[in-house]
């Protein structure tokens, strides 16, 4: 997946948990760069017609921008259930987050063939856990 | 660890993380001898045509030996254990019930240049990465792109054949 879509994709959840404009410090924070690269890379969003930037509010999503963000979610939802249900990835978040940027979506979609991804997907995605709700991420999590 | 500047590209960190790689090559290669093994068993030769039905065949293998070549790397890597006899029933049981992809030459085309865009990534990661990994940085390159060179071809004979079946 490409730094753009991890980007666009990084927003799109950012904005779900908000339910509003994502700061450019909770990107940062989310995708662990600089500030000053997020605001770079938010920047050229906008120009690409992906995103608006309001100053002091943040960062919102166009149309445009949502269904790219949410067709990355779907690749980087592949790549979590690949390594959940196929690889049996007990690190499985960590390891997608991992491997994300060398993963591109023609690849996932190969990926996508032999797993039991959802209609609604990616909506079943839960952003606080950073996993598809549907998985059994209480196995996978290590105990307090 | 992320790096600095906009970019999310990331260099292959460990010998773990190179060896989920290769082991996710594995199952591409395993999807795509299944697939090969799948169109000639569910079509008939005669619809297929020769060219077609050695091209099956010649995907079929060329794909087991990848997988061979990538296993002998993981092998000497330090990696999880993955239970492959289990992911070929997968593969074969997921076969029937997929149909986004039509047309066996179609298809045959995806497998290759998925397969050339997942080498290609993996040695522009491995090549900017400064970790020693247990297997030799040379002997490992060497590999992938002899792989990936062999996924290219690939796909120029498909295309080809796709040209001559119009």
């Amino acid at each position: 997946m490409n730094t753009q879509d991890q980007y666009l994709k990084s927003i799109y959840l950012i904005q779900q948990q908000e339910n509003g404009p994502a700061s450019t410090g909770a990107v940062a924070d989310r995708l662990e760069v600089s500030p000053a690269s997020a605001n770079e890379m938010i920047g050229k969003l906008e120009s690409d017609g992906l995103a608006d930037h309001e100053k002091y509010e943040g960062v919102s999503l166009t149309d445009e921008g949502i269904l790219r963000a949410s067709e990355a979610l779907q690749t980087y939802c592949i790549i979590e259930r690949f390594l959940h249900s196929v690889l049996e990835v007990e690190e499985f978040r960590a390891e997608a987050r991992q491997l994300e940027s060398v993963i591109d979506e023609t690849v996932a979609e190969r990926l996508d063939t032999i797993i039991d991804r959802r209609e609604r997907c990616p909506d079943c995605f839960d952003a606080e856990t950073d996993a598809c709700e549907l998985l059994d991420v209480a196995e996978s999590e290590p105990a307090d | 660890m992320r790096g600095d500047g906009v970019s999310l590209s990331y260099p292959v960190a460990s010998d773990h993380q190179l060896a989920r790689l290769l082991q996710i090559g594995m199952v591409l290669e395993e999807v795509v001898e299944a697939r090969a093994h799948k169109h000639h068993e569910t079509l008939d030769e005669e619809e297929l045509g020769d060219e077609i039905v050695s091209l099956l065949g010649e995907a079929a293998e060329e794909s087991a030996e990848h997988r061979r070549r990538l296993e002998e790397l993981v092998d000497e890597l330090d990696a999880d254990p993955v239970a492959y006899g289990e992911i070929e029933k997968l593969v074969a049981a997921r076969y029937e019930s997929d149909t986004d992809f039509d047309g066996v030459l179609y298809d045959q085309l995806c497998n290759e240049e998925t397969a050339y865009k997942f080498y290609d990534d993996l040695i522009t990661a491995i090549e900017g990465s400064d970790v020693r990994f247990t297997v030799g940085r040379e002997r490992l390159l060497s590999v992938l792109r002899a792989i990936r060179e062999e996924e290219a071809e690939g796909v120029e004979e498909v295309t080809e054949l796709m040209e001559d079946e119009t």
